[in-house]
């Protein structure tokens, strides 16, 4: 059964595995890393797995370390992800992503007449919360309208 | 609107209940004196600016204008926020009424002097909900109040916000509004986590005996693609002098201003009728906040 599910998502020498991503999500997370247009490493995910608490989508990053902005943006559209750091196919480190109070310059306000959308010297601000269901919740600092729906298409 | 506490708009409201013989030139008053207020419209406004212009003279200020934006600055391409530095440099204080969501706030990151909110986009318009609260208070009263707000309540800006303000003060609010134009959904679903007793309807006979104030407000022809639907929902809300016969004598009836047809003419000589000493609440109100603001008043 392991050998199975090797063969599925192989395993990475050194890097980062960022598991228990929403289903469905896998592609935005690597469009978060600037997978697609700049990476070096081996890069291999997996969409729609079988997980302890329904489908999961897993991203396994070949020699590469996650920054605050990136795992910031990850928490976004993926709140119960966790990040696995790898060396020597050990994990080293394993951590939950936390979803951050407030983003700046993160995420395009959904209002198309919010000032942060506008030629203003400034960057969209948001408070962020988590919903009754699970979910997140974006609130514009400026004009207050609320974006909980799509939000990887809002990323900046 | 969200920013303000219950204490603190009745912090607002005690200053302008103070203001009022001020406002009604029974009284002098210099509390702006040497002060200079900037009025930056961007958008029309009539009521909004020159009750400002009225209330900084009441208190002994100066304005300074933007005057028409098309002569400005703005049309040499500068943007909002090197406008508001630089007059911040000029003036004590700015109110700014803007045409996008949020320029309000906006202004005031890039400020050295207090931004007031003249009107911002199509969600905020905070002073008219002061002044709004400020008419409730004089001409009935606040805790408790039973109130119908009526027209447009998907799209007006100025009843989102004073359900917001009322609930603060326990209000059992009315909806009356065609199905097009009601309230929208997440409001009525956050006022009634909040114990508030609502109630939805689209005719005033259901309701008409029932309450002490009417807020009205205006139906505005181009939310309707259908002209012979507007014509319609147009008529079905008109107020009028039959319709207040089954009335408690004590209901007071506001209306944010311009009416169009809403209100017949021969409902504004009846007791009933406030709005145009609504809109004189106007000035103390923006007295208050300008004092406020100024630190002038504590």
């Amino acid at each position: 059964m392991t050998e199975k599910r090797n063969l599925k998502v192989q395993a990475i020498e050194n890097g980062t595995v960022i598991d228990h991503i929403k289903a469905g999500q896998a592609l935005n997370v690597l469009r978060i890393l600037r997978i697609i247009t700049d990476c070096r490493g081996t890069v291999s995910f997996v969409m729609n797995a079988p997980g302890a608490k329904g489908r999961k989508d897993v991203v396994k990053v070949e020699g590469r370390a996650l920054n605050v902005e990136e795992l910031n943006k990850i928490s976004l559209i993926a709140p119960n992800a966790t990040v696995n750091i790898i060396r020597d196919f050990v994990v080293l480190q394993k951590k939950k992503v936390v979803l951050p109070s407030y983003v700046e310059g993160v995420v395009r306000c959904i209002n198309p007449n919010c000032i942060s959308n506008s030629r203003e010297p400034i960057k969209s601000k948001f408070s962020v919360v988590r919903s009754e269901e699970g979910g997140v919740v974006l609130r514009c600092l400026y004009c207050e309208h609320v974006i909980s729906e799509n939000i990887a298409e809002r990323l900046v | 609107m969200k920013d303000f506490s219950r204490e603190e708009i009745d912090h607002v409201l005690d200053t302008a209940e103070k203001l009022e013989p001020v406002a009604r030139g029974m009284e002098k008053s210099r509390l702006l004196d040497g002060k200079i207020i900037a009025l930056l419209f961007f958008e029309p406004s009539t009521r909004t600016r020159l009750s400002f212009e009225t209330a900084t003279q009441r208190l002994g200020g100066q304005i300074i204008n933007l005057g028409a934006v098309e002569a400005s600055s703005v049309m040499k391409g500068e943007n909002l926020a090197d406008t508001i530095r630089v007059i911040s440099k000029y003036a004590d204080l700015i109110v700014l009424r803007h045409p996008q969501d949020g320029s309000a706030r906006m202004a005031s990151e890039f400020a050295s002097v207090p931004i007031i909110n003249g009107g911002d986009g199509s969600i905020h318009h905070p002073t008219q909900t002061f002044l709004d609260l400020y008419t409730i208070r004089r001409e009935s009263h606040l805790e408790g109040l039973k109130i119908a707000m009526a027209g447009d309540l998907k799209y007006g800006r100025t009843v989102h916000s004073l359900c917001h303000a009322l609930s603060l003060y326990g209000a059992e609010m009315t909806f009356v509004s065609p199905p097009e134009l009601q309230m929208p959904a997440e409001i009525v679903r956050d006022l009634k986590k909040q114990n508030i007793k609502v109630r939805e309807t689209d005719s005033f006979e259901d309701v008409i005996g029932d309450i002490e104030v009417l807020y009205m407000t205006r139906v505005q022809q181009e939310r309707f693609p259908d002209p012979e639907e507007y014509e319609k929902v147009k008529n079905r809300l008109k107020l009028t002098g039959e319709l207040l016969e089954n009335a408690a004598p004590d209901l007071k009836i506001l209306h944010p201003l311009p009416r169009v047809n809403e209100i017949a003419p021969e409902v504004d000589d009846t007791p009933h009728a406030r709005y145009f000493e609504q809109a004189f609440y106007g000035v103390p109100t923006r007295m208050a906040l300008l004092a406020l603001a100024m630190g002038v008043i504590e």
